[in-house]
């Protein structure tokens, strides 16, 4: 955790969201050099073929070479002011080999042909070192090489083309529209990602990849100084694999939800939001404390994503049901005994979820992954049974396949790729039902939205989810607010009370964009897609307490 | 290389601010060396090293900061990145809660650095890999574990001549132990600036006793529990708390410091009698930088965010932020404490809490009916306003009985504040050093577990 620099979120913050710190790879350059480019296509096929030819000079079976940039553009804002504005760039080499059956890997920031050289002898000798304690050696599923190819992420507009004051004016109007409607306090930010990858292998590809990711957000707090309370909502934004674009907030892509609550598909309109945030959070400060018990949860998209996230994404990653995360992030009840029965019923039959890295505007799509791989689209349950994993090139064998998912990832030129979740999605329910047909049909339960608290075990079988609002069902019908909610589940259990999923047209997705794993620990970003789904009978505690 | 000595170091900031145009300016070089060794299913998976050295640049003209970052050191790339510097300060907006730099400062010095750390090289990480895994694949247990070593110095100066400089070394140990069947897993951690101190066969012992021990837990009804949290647990909801002891949003109403009515908690009890908590940069066994360190030092520029940590070079000093269980101090930006017309103390680096005299056995023996905690594992804020978290216990869980362990337990799920915990204080023992902090294992009643947990 010490390689890197962390800006520690402030206050009421982001804390709440993405835990105490957000990573800043690399170091702070101007805005006039993240715009400038840096070696062309041609340079890099130079240099990477460098690193392939040492490293077979060298004794390695196996090669590739990551000649990464990386930049970030990071804001942050409270009320009137702005608190701090991150530009960084990180740039550098990430050479990746086989020999004696053994991975080694070195990095180094000096992108010249003897500095890559230097670079592919020590990942060689490193493999070769730990090749001594080595007891499994590498099996890699083939690849076909793809020749020179190119990928882009389709964005309008580059977010790092657009001029900061404009970013700035953005988010000092969501400032002072969350303050003029009730926000005592307000923080707001845009993150900004674009990876520059070129990527070259003994396989014979050479992969040059241009990658986008933004995510606007903010956290608005009202405050009762009286009575000693405050209570906050958080932006329902998403991040995206998109351009600035994204903030255009176009009508098109609104969703209508009851009571005048809207969605947001892939176009998100920040001043409202916050201006229904201050409202919501005020709204809060007298919203009735749950009755604990039994309720049907509706939960809308910007909320069932990090579900999705916690209790499939992670147990389906086959890296971590084998141990390879069991000292950090922990095993995975979802273990591989259970996937050869083929019936083992993860949820209910209504329950589809589909791994992919091709969905337009997500986070996870790109054109290939950081071995090589094409992308593509996978089952991971299929009619509520476990049917396949998350699988890199060295690991898939042990499913029987021999292609891998492409789910490799490094997040940085500086780091090891490995096995990252792609977009993990529940698949829409196949006949027309909107939000508001299916909250019709519930007697008592509670509708969530947004992310809230979330935590789960390091097998991933008991969860407790919290949210930004919930609203009471009673009879089919709205009748109020309510505060202090959180549901216990277990994962199983919870995918098998799914009883109903609204239709394409409530589609969207959710994302997490800082998503840790591993040691050193990586984040990496991914999206999550679903329309408003129905769990029966889901337990609910009240989280009230009284520290006097 | 890229460990600089004290005068190497402060040539290259004097160069630095000898190239300044700007009102104020300042310099930050850090430089580190690190390594790492991580392996599973009983075999390394990776490893690697990497160096590190860089310059910060931070130029002011008037209310408006700009930053620049280089890794090259002549004349010409330092001059250059003055000039960024300047030039984006120019351009930067106006920050309202600007505070002009400190004068120079007194710095206290403590033995952060260890030179046997320092040392250590892929053979010595291997051995640490070897002396973990070794004895687990005897007793057919698997590990999983991570060894990381770190070198580094921090200098920073600034054009009104303050200068500061330190130098550190840390290694960080932990392996998590399962048995083959997967029905029992144990853990253990370990942190020291002395890499001499760590014996990873020791400390993958107690994982292995653990892990062997905890196959066959029975499931308990959740509930209100006694519970002896080990140093490890504790720590990270003590933790928490302490990262929220801000005393600007306390003042601003959004703490659990705040107070109904308005204004905060300062000078009240909050917590048991015995609860005694403080930071102090020169304690043998946790030493700290006498001053506080730059943080996001990639961001630079705008000013830093809520809490005092903004690295503007502060002392850090003895300071007691509870004392028999009354909030004594809050942290403050240096904006926050002039506007409220305090001193105002930055955040601790590392916190002390006192414990007693008891060894762990001997809080196990004196409980009637608990449950000893080894670790906890997700832990999340619920509510912000009461300090509430929930996450859950992992990798070693038993049931106490009459003075002794008789049964590992399934894990649980707990909803509790570290505040009301505070106040359920039964007894505490001989506090060490977890993650830089020094904390004892607590004995708390009628901790708050809400339901079972099949994860092993």
């Amino acid at each position: 955790m010490k390689r890197r620099d962390f800006i520690r979120s402030s206050g009421m913050g982001l804390g709440a969201v993405i835990g105490a710190s957000i990573p800043v790879l690399g170091h702070a350059v101007s805005i006039e050099q993240m715009l400038e480019p840096k070696a062309d296509a041609a340079m890099k096929k130079k240099l990477a073929d460098v690193a392939l030819n040492v490293a077979k000079s060298k004794g390695a079976t196996y090669t590739d070479v990551r000649i990464g940039r990386y930049l970030q553009q990071y804001l942050f804002t409270r009320e009137t002011r702005v608190q701090n504005i991150v530009n960084a760039e990180s740039y550098g080499v990430g050479i990746r080999v086989i020999a004696n059956g053994t991975w080694g890997f070195s990095a180094t920031s000096d992108v010249s042909e003897a500095g890559i050289a230097k670079c592919a002898e020590t990942a060689v000798a490193i493999a070769k070192a730990n090749s001594k304690i080595q007891t499994e050696p590498v099996v890699l599923a083939p690849q076909k090489g793809v020749g020179e190819v190119v990928w882009k992420t389709p964005i309008q507009k580059n977010a790092f083309q657009i001029p900061i004051q404009e970013k700035i004016d953005l988010l000092m109007k969501v400032n002072g529209e969350a303050m003029k409607n009730g926000a005592g306090f307000v923080t707001s930010n845009l993150f900004f990602v674009n990876e520059q990858k070129y990527f070259a292998s003994t396989d014979g590809s050479y992969i040059d990849q241009d990658i986008h990711r933004i995510w606007p957000t903010f956290t608005v707090t009202a405050v009762n100084k009286q009575a000693g309370k405050f209570k906050s909502r958080d932006a329902i934004s998403s991040p995206m694999g998109m351009g600035y674009e994204y903030l255009d907030g176009l009508a098109s892509e609104k969703i209508a939800g009851p009571n005048g609550l809207v969605g947001y598909r892939n176009s998100y309109d920040m001043v409202e939001d916050a201006i229904t945030a201050s409202k919501q959070a005020k709204e809060k400060m007298t919203a009735k404390s749950v009755l604990p018990g039994k309720y049907d949860l509706v939960l809308d998209p910007n909320h069932l994503g990090l579900t999705i996230h916690e209790s499939v994404g992670h147990p389906t990653e086959l890296d971590r049901v084998l141990g390879y995360e069991a000292n950090y992030a922990g095993t995975s009840f979802a273990t591989l005994d259970k996937w050869k029965t083929k019936s083992f019923n993860y949820g209910s039959k209504q329950v589809n979820i589909v791994a992919d890295k091709i969905q337009p505007h997500t986070l996870g799509t790109v054109g290939y992954d950081d071995e090589g791989v094409p992308c593509k689209e996978w089952d991971l349950i299929k009619d509520g049974i476990l049917v396949n994993y998350q699988a890199t090139r060295d690991q898939v064998n042990i499913l029987g396949e021999t292609a891998s998912h492409g789910c490799c990832y490094a997040d940085n030129w500086n780091s090891v790729q490995f096995q990252r979740m792609p977009n993990v999605s529940l698949r829409p329910g196949k006949d027309k039902l909107n939000v508001m047909e299916m909250i019709k049909g519930v007697d008592k339960g509670i509708y969530i939205i947004g992310r809230g608290s979330y935590s789960i075990d390091q097998q991933r079988y008991n969860f407790q989810f919290g949210g930004q609002l919930f609203y009471e069902i009673k009879n089919g019908e709205i009748v109020g607010m309510l505060d202090d909610v959180a549901y216990q589940s277990n994962t199983q259990e919870f995918w098998n009370s799914c009883a109903q999923i609204c239709d394409k047209d409530d589609y969207r997705t959710f994302g997490s964009f800082f998503d840790g794993k591993g040691q050193p620990s990586q984040v990496s970003a991914v999206s999550h897609g679903s329309a408003t789904t129905r769990f029966n009978g889901v337990n609910v505690i009240n989280t009230g307490r009284n520290i006097g | 290389m890229a460990i600089l000595t004290k005068e190497e170091a402060k040539k290259i900031i004097d160069k630095v601010l000898a190239f300044s145009k700007a009102d104020e300016m300042s310099v930050i070089l850090t430089g580190s060396r690190t390594g790492n060794i991580r392996y599973a299913r009983n075999t390394v998976s990776t490893s690697g090293e990497s160096y590190d050295l860089a310059l910060a640049v931070t130029a002011v003209f008037g209310k408006r900061s700009g930053s620049s970052t280089i890794n090259e050191f002549d004349e010409q790339s330092l001059e250059k990145t003055v000039r960024r510097a300047e030039e984006i300060a120019k351009l930067a907006p106006e920050n309202p809660e600007y505070m002009p730099m400190l004068e120079p400062q007194t710095y206290s010095e403590s033995p952060t650095f260890v030179q046997s750390t320092a040392n250590i090289d892929p053979a010595y990480r291997a051995q640490v890999a070897f002396d973990s895994i070794d004895p687990c694949k005897k007793k057919n247990l698997t590990a999983a574990g991570y060894l990381e070593d770190t070198t580094e110095f921090v200098a920073m100066g600034n054009s009104k001549g303050l200068f500061g400089y330190n130098k550190s070394t840390s290694v960080d140990f932990s392996v998590t132990v399962r048995t083959a069947d997967g029905s029992g897993s144990g853990y253990v951690a370990r942190d020291f600036n002395d890499t001499s101190k760590l014996n990873a066969k020791s400390a993958t012992e107690i994982a292995m006793q653990k892990a062997m021990a905890s196959v066959t837990a029975k499931a308990i009804e959740p509930g209100k529990y006694t519970v002896i949290l080990e140093p490890t647990a504790a720590l990270d909801l003590i933790q928490n708390m302490m990262r929220s002891i801000d005393a600007r949003s306390a003042d601003e109403g959004r703490s659990f410091l705040s107070k109904k009515g308005g204004g905060t908690r300062l000078g009240e009890k909050l917590f048991d009698e015995r609860v005694t908590i403080y930071s102090d940069p020169t304690h043998p066994d946790i030493p700290k930088a006498g001053f506080d360190t730059p943080r996001g030092r990639a961001g630079g520029g705008g000013g830093g965010g809520g809490g005092g940590a903004s690295g503007e070079g502060r002392p850090q000093e003895k300071t007691i932020w509870v004392d028999k269980g009354v909030v004594k101090n809050m942290a403050y930006s240096r904006y926050w404490a002039q506007k409220q017309g305090v001193k105002g103390v930055p955040s601790p680096q590392g916190f002390i809490m006192q414990g007693g005299t008891q060894s762990l056995a001997d809080l196990i023996k004196s409980t009637e009916k608990g449950i000893l905690v080894t670790r906890f594992w997700y832990i999340r804020a619920v509510d912000p306003q009461t300090q509430l978290y929930t996450g859950l216990t992992r990798d070693g869980t038993f049931y106490i009985e009459n003075g002794q362990i008789k049964f590992p337990v399934k894990n649980f799920r707990f909803n509790e504040s570290p505040v009301i915990m505070l106040n359920n204080l039964e007894a505490m023992g001989i506090p060490t050093r977890v993650n830089g902090n020094m904390i004892p294992p607590l004995k708390i009643r009628d901790f708050t577990f809400t339901s079972l947990s099949d994860a092993v």
